[in-house]
């Protein structure tokens, strides 16, 4: 779905957000580590997931200790990291991806040490066309730092809120939250098996009493039911492992651009029916 | 009998803050999954530590256990061919299990079990912290999971098989490079997924917060006794206090009851692996520089893009690219100084304390060792080095035969 941004909308998220709101629709968030399985895969596969009906892209930025990632996103870190990828070259990727394509937000996800090591990271994320950032290690309370510098560039930092968050904490997290809280639905590392919808209904219920802010729903959504069960509680699903465990396996950019494609529109269409 | 944890430290140096930082270094960067966890287990240590109770449940298994207090030995044969300060060791490795390590994962067991937890884990490198955890989970009734690097499965093999006698189950971790740094990795995965029913015991004074503060109190038990040996049996502080540095742990346990007594020194020994130039080597305090691993932030060894090095010891238990966030806080302020040993360094120390004294150290234990062979000879007779001798290292015996190249 590509429409043009309302114009009072700040940024490409909101926007996003508004317009999907107006037409009764949930965002498709789609992650795919940077560089993985080789750099010349990432902007096509970009571009595949935003035709098959994407409407937020996270890309991991490979690290060598993914410590909250299951196996196929760990090894699509390790793959990556193979190939020379680099925070740099990340940001290179989207400024590519952004010459065709100046509306679909895109987020870089990570871990901490990463953007420590570049000092002037937001305003290099803000010029690269970059909209918000998701640190896996970050946690409220070490946020603040950061939080300052990205909103200085008008960039989102996207809060991530568990199971096991307790409700006053949930509460201050979706106060500070910007762009769009991202609730971890189960447990677990990155694409584990284990998703109860029943108990992320329950939740959602709970977070919608504590702000306005869009909230997104991941870990553990890997096809068109689940993300539908999902989506039906929740402002829009993040589908991460199973797409990048379907690029690992494809052998070249054509194969994983058709794949990725026929996925996500196949996970679009059971959002919508 | 073990001395409870002393008031002093209560008093003059006081860290970490409430939220776990020790100046810029330390906090908590974990998964917010953690994040309850942590404070959980944050306020259960803060009910718990000067709880009588609980400290007597601690100290009559450290008394009877692990077989405390540990001795501290004059090396006169060491000191006399070094011809400088002489040398007092501290000695750890007559602690059941054979290292330091038993004192934390023994307290860090009864935290556990007035959780209610019914599962520990732990990740380990040269084996020594996961064998200290094996055996207080088969002491306790723990169901116990050790993560271990393949790359130190395979050198440190006898210890493997030790924690499988002890009914522990040890899972090989394959990504990364294969070291304790991925152990660790794997073990983060696996409380986020079994936070409930399960307990992580962190080898370390790493982590993220309450583990640096907690471990470092277990730990100090060393210090403390050390210092109220040192008062009696030599009448006075040592000079100067050394430890060898991976984590930290060991070394923090050491330092930790000294930090107000400003005349002794502390130091810390790195694993300087082939040398500091060459880069392989486990050394953030001295080549490093500020960044975030495991939890929290302190020195580590990372390159340009943030990612984390990979590193080179002789030694499993120093192979590490990060360090106790105190340490770093140590450093900075100037109350500790880092410095670092080669493996060849080491090794010849390990060679030098069998034959003068008949002690077999530990290859961690021997940079420590080294440090003293280079130092004490510049020092004055009437000055004293109190050496932390942090394990022994029967664990040790295949890599050195393989370095002399004899098989077994």
């Amino acid at each position: 779905m590509r429409v043009a941004p309302p114009e009072a909308a700040q940024g490409r998220i909101a926007e996003l957000f508004e317009l999907l709101k107006a037409h009764n629709q949930k965002a498709l968030v789609t992650f795919i580590t940077a560089g993985d399985p080789g750099p010349e895969f990432t902007v096509p596969a970009m571009h595949s997931l935003v035709a098959g009906g994407a409407n937020l892209l996270e890309l991991g930025i490979p690290f060598s200790d993914p410590e909250a990632e299951g196996p196929a996103i760990q090894a699509a870190n390790e793959r990556a990291l193979a190939q020379g990828m680099t925070l740099t070259k990340v940001m290179e990727m989207v400024v590519e991806f952004r010459q065709q394509d100046a509306t679909t937000p895109v987020v870089l996800m990570g871990y901490l040490n990463s953007v420590l090591a570049m000092p002037d990271f937001p305003v290099r994320a803000r010029s690269a066309g970059i909209d918000g950032l998701i640190m896996v290690n970050l946690p409220l309370e070490e946020a603040a730092d950061l939080q300052r510098g990205l909103s200085a560039e008008g960039l989102d930092l996207v809060s991530l809120i568990a199971p096991t968050t307790a409700d006053r904490r949930a509460q201050e997290i979706a106060t500070r939250s910007t762009g769009f809280l991202y609730y971890v639905s189960l447990k677990g590392t990155t694409g584990s098996g284990a998703l109860a919808v029943d108990e992320v209904a329950e939740r959602m219920k709970f977070l919608r009493t504590l702000s306005d802010v869009p909230i997104c729903v991941g870990f553990g959504i890997k096809d068109a039911a689940s993300a539908a069960a999902v989506g039906a509680h929740a402002d829009g699903v993040v589908v991460g492992s199973a797409l990048v465990q379907l690029m690992a396996d494809a052998p070249d950019v054509a194969t994983a651009n058709q794949r990725l494609q026929t996925a996500t529109a196949a996970i679009r269409q059971g959002m919508d029916a | 009998m073990a001395e409870p944890i002393a008031d002093h430290l209560l008093q003059g140096y006081a860290q970490p803050t409430p939220n776990g930082h020790f100046g810029q270094f330390g906090g908590r960067f974990v998964a917010e999954t953690l994040t309850h966890a942590l404070d959980g287990l944050a306020d259960l240590y803060a009910s718990l530590k000067d709880d009588p109770e609980f400290k007597r449940e601690l100290h009559e298994d450290l008394a009877h256990f692990v077989g405390r207090p540990t001795p501290l030995y004059l090396a006169e044969r060491l000191t006399a061919s070094l011809g400088g300060a002489s040398i007092y060791l501290k000695r750890e490795d007559l602690n059941h299990t054979g290292a330091h390590k038993v004192c934390n994962t023994i307290g860090q067991a009864l935290l556990a079990k007035r959780m209610g937890k019914p599962r520990v884990i732990a990740e380990t490198g040269a084996g020594q912290h996961g064998v200290a955890t094996a055996t207080v989970a088969a002491r306790l009734g723990l169901a116990c999971d050790v993560y271990m690097g393949e790359a130190d499965v395979h050198r440190q093999s006898l210890n493997v098989y030790r924690m499988k006698l002890m009914g522990a189950n040890v899972i090989p971790v394959t990504s990364g490079s294969k070291t304790l740094k991925d152990a660790m990795n794997e073990a983060m995965r696996d409380w986020v997924t079994n936070v409930d029913d399960t307990h992580y015991i962190i080898g370390t004074v790493a982590g993220p917060h309450p583990y640096p503060m907690l471990v470092r109190d277990f730990a100090s038990i060393i210090g403390q006794e050390a210092r109220a040996q040192m008062l009696q049996q030599v009448g006075k502080l040592p000079d100067v206090v050394v430890a060898c540095v991976g984590g930290g742990s060991n070394a923090m346990g050491i330092f930790h009851p000294f930090i107000d007594d400003a005349d002794v020194a502390l130091v810390g020994v790195e694993a300087g692996g082939h040398g500091l130039s060459t880069g392989a080597h486990a050394a953030p305090l001295n080549d490093g520089k500020v960044g975030v691993l495991h939890g929290n932030r302190s020195y580590l060894m990372s390159d340009d893009d943030g990612q984390v090095m990979e590193t080179h010891s002789v030694s499993a238990g120093l192979d590490y690219p990060g360090v106790g966030p105190e340490h770093a806080f140590l450093k900075d302020i100037g109350r500790a100084t880092y410095a670092a040993a080669t493996d060849d360094e080491a090794m010849a120390a390990f060679r030098m304390l069998n034959r003068q004294e008949g002690i077999l150290p530990a290859l961690e234990t021997s940079h420590a060792l080294a440090w003293v062979v280079e130092n004490a000879p510049k020092m004055a007779s009437e000055q004293n080095i109190l050496v932390n001798l942090s394990g022994r290292g029967d664990k040790d015996i295949l890599t050195v035969a393989d370095i002399d190249g004899i098989t077994l």
